[in-house]
């Protein structure tokens, strides 16, 4: 091939291998979590990142993605003005705060606590005595052993954060969590890695958002294990409203006890790429896990939501309410798989997907996966896939509503019951304001 | 205030209305009366802008402007108003933010200022009290569950709220109970003056006891084929289209 100067970077996988040794040597940490690192690097190597022949990603290419020249870690530390980023933090409510830029934690921009609580981050929970006993208990304890993705996170697990409600404990403020990028590197890679336990009894609201401040590429593939004991109450929203030059894979591990409670809603907005792995793992009765999200997107957008429900006890719940509305030539994918196991008698599983497609170049990949083996269950799923309404639309119009905010009215009106479940009046006016953006009308939507 | 001239229409290719002339000045009210399918409700479509239906020939003047080519908001925000034969149920939008956001729309496409919220309450009131609807009523989700009659009176309380140039009714009668008829009908004559006209779309003489019309007019086949005084509703009523056809 002449004049071909193709630059022959090595590939992803084969550079993250490599860097991991050198990696290892660089940071404190206790001796269980180098050998559970060591043993994910090799899970990963034999792995590889996931391509389109695997069922789970048909529809989702990491191509693209890979072929970008990472920089795996930031060497700088970056420091952001708050009032250049106060627009990403919930307005005039009290919060906790973990904020990381470019993979470090911003002890400036965070707002920590050690008392009844801890709100602070894995470093420390990695390498400190004091955390030895539940991070021993809980760490890399629910992920999915063949998941690469997973894999590769735990093996490069540094940072995050990390939460523990101990008993009976109610968290009185949300704790907001943002990974900032600022573009220090053309490309930079980020792999969070967050641990949240809830013991007995206690209750928490958190706030979760990826937030890229440049255009270079950022990569990010972030694991989140999170505990919710005997009769806690978990509310976790993710707000995934990056820029295009952005792309998150969000693997998210659940695992419930008895008479215990989690809602995590998703708000799917932005971003090139974002892929939600979200896994539920009932592990007592009377459980209730409810997942809601709302995905709008445009241009060449993907979202993609996997959903796991393990249903392995009797007498439990799952909730399921995805929206979804693509317009550009953009491309939602929903898969989501509940499994009753023969001994989970008496659950009740129910499933929703509906779907607005604003033009004929978007896509959407809808597929329910139920896995039975109980007799005495109630399972519900529904998919629907359809445009606005033309007759609801020329009713507004005819009211002198112009078209584009009609439209919006409608699309609000469609995704609007997913909202009604958030809790923080602050966040929640908060992504209208984002959806009326997204939507690209002024009007507020005070329906 | 509205002159149709010679107004054709179609609909996927098959002509509906062949022909249309109308006249209808400030002041008056019309009353359009024909068989089912003739295309009365195809004519207040088109009046108010729906794109479903192409209009192949001729040409709809309101205002002293052709207004063909405007879209169905600019065409409400100029004053004309439909009450549809069949409202369309919106779950997740209510009564009142509906009509809120609309007012707000056509106050900002005159430029002019959001109407301030105790004022728009004070209207929304008494707009409700005038029609008899029930406050509950109005945080419901538009027209979701509405009863026929209910669907309406909350038609016509739009109507009240928006205060338009040109009202076309669509058989906003039908559905509606003995009591409920005197109440809409007498809601419309007081919104009625001497600068604003109703274009009223029913079957029968009952409604014109209440709203007595200026002029009568038959649709046949797309065909006004004849017009009169109010005594014309009388004649049809007794004697029904086929003596007209
Ligand atoms: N969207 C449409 N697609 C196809 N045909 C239509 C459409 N709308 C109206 N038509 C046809 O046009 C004709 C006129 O319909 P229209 O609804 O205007 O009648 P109408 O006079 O209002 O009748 P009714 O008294 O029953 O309300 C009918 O034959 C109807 O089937
Ligand atoms: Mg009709």
């Amino acid at each position: 091939m002449i004049g071909s100067n193709k630059k022959t970077t090595m590939p992803l996988a084969d550079k993250l291998v490599s860097s991991f040794l050198a990696f290892e040597l660089d940071i404190d940490i206790q001796s269980p979590v180098h050998n559970i690192r060591t043993d994910a690097i090799k899970k990963f190597e034999k792995l590889g990142f996931p391509h389109r022949k695997l069922e789970a990603w048909k529809y989702t290419s990491l191509n693209k993605l890979l072929k970008e020249d990472y920089t795996l870690f930031s060497k700088k530390k970056n420091v952001l003005d708050f009032k250049n980023v106060k627009d990403f933090f919930l307005d005039n409510t009290e919060s906790y705060k973990l904020i990381f830029v470019d993979g470090f934690f911003d002890s400036f921009l965070s707002q920590t606590s050690h008392e009844k609580v801890d709100v602070c981050i894995m470093s420390a929970a990695l390498s400190k005595a004091k955390y030895t006993s539940i991070i021993k208990k809980y760490f890399n304890k629910s992920i999915e052993k063949g998941d690469s993705l997973s894999q590769l996170n735990t093996a490069f697990s540094k940072e995050g954060a990390y939460i523990h409600v101990p008993k009976n404990i109610i968290l009185e403020k949300p704790i907001e969590i943002i990974h900032f990028a600022t573009g220090n590197e053309s490309a930079l890679m980020l792999q969070p890695r967050n641990l949240i336990v809830l013991e007995e009894g206690a209750q928490a609201e958190i706030i979760e958002s990826h937030q890229s401040l440049t255009d270079n590429p950022i990569f990010t593939n972030s694991v989140s294990e999170i505990f919710v004991s005997k009769n806690a109450h978990l509310d976790y929203y993710k707000i995934q409203n990056d820029r295009l030059s952005s792309s998150l894979i969000d693997n998210t591990y659940i695992s419930q006890e008895r008479d215990s409670n989690s809602k995590i809603h998703t708000f799917s907005f932005g971003g090139k790429l974002t892929r939600n792995n979200l896994n539920y793992y009932q592990k007592g009765s009377y459980i209730n896990s409810t997942m809601k999200g709302i995905t709008i997107i445009d241009d060449k957008q993907l979202v993609d939501h996997h959903t796991l429900v393990d249903h392995a006890n009797p007498n439990c719940e799952s909730h399921q309410d995805y929206k979804g509305i693509y317009s550009g030539s953009s491309t939602g994918v929903f898969n989501g798989k509940i499994v009753v196991d023969k001994i989970a008698q008496k659950t009740n599983a129910f499933q929703k997907n509906n779907n607005i497609l604003l033009n004929d170049k978007s896509t959407i990949n809808s597929k329910p996966q139920l896995e039975i083996f109980a007799d005495d269950v109630k399972c519900s799923h529904g998919c629907t896939i359809g445009q606005l309404d033309q007759d609801a639309l020329f009713y507004l119009r005819a009211r002198g509503i112009p078209k584009k905010e009609a439209e919006a009215l409608l699309t609000y009106a469609f995704a609007n019951n997913v909202l009604e479940s958030v809790n923080i009046p602050a966040l929640k006016s908060k992504i209208k304001k984002i959806i009326a953006n997204k939507l690209g009308v002024e009007i507020g939507f005070d329906l | 205030m509205l002159t149709i001239d010679n107004l054709h229409v179609s609909v996927e290719g098959k002509p509906i209305l062949n022909g249309i002339n109308l006249n209808v000045r400030a002041g008056e009210v019309h009353a359009i009366m024909g068989p089912n399918g003739s295309g009365k409700s195809t004519l207040s479509s088109v009046i108010a802008g729906n794109e479903a239906y192409e209009v192949t020939k001729g040409d709809i003047i309101y205002k002293n402007e052709n207004i063909i080519e405007l879209a169905a908001e600019e065409r409400a925000q100029k004053g004309i108003f439909m009450s549809f034969q069949y409202p369309v149920e919106i779950p997740g939008i209510t009564v009142t933010n509906f009509i809120k956001t609309a007012i707000n729309s056509n106050l900002r496409a005159r430029n002019e200022e959001k109407m301030p919220a105790n004022i728009m309450l004070k209207k929304i009131r008494e707009k409700a009290e005038l029609l008899e609807i029930d406050s509950k009523f109005l945080s419901r989700s538009l027209n979701e569950g509405f009863s026929g009659g209910e669907k309406k009176r909350n038609e016509i309380f739009q109507m009240a709220m928006l205060e338009p140039s040109l009202s076309i009714l669509d058989e906003t009668d039908s559905g509606l109970d003995i009591d409920a008829l005197k109440i809409v009908a007498n809601g419309v004559n007081k919104l009625k003056n001497k600068n604003n006209a109703v274009i009223l779309i029913t079957h029968y003489q009952r409604l014109l006891d209440h709203i007595v019309p200026d002029y009568v007019h038959v649709l046949h086949e797309g065909r006004i084929v004849k017009s009169g005084g109010k005594e014309l509703a009388h004649e049809l009523e007794e004697k029904g289209y086929d003596w007209i056809k």
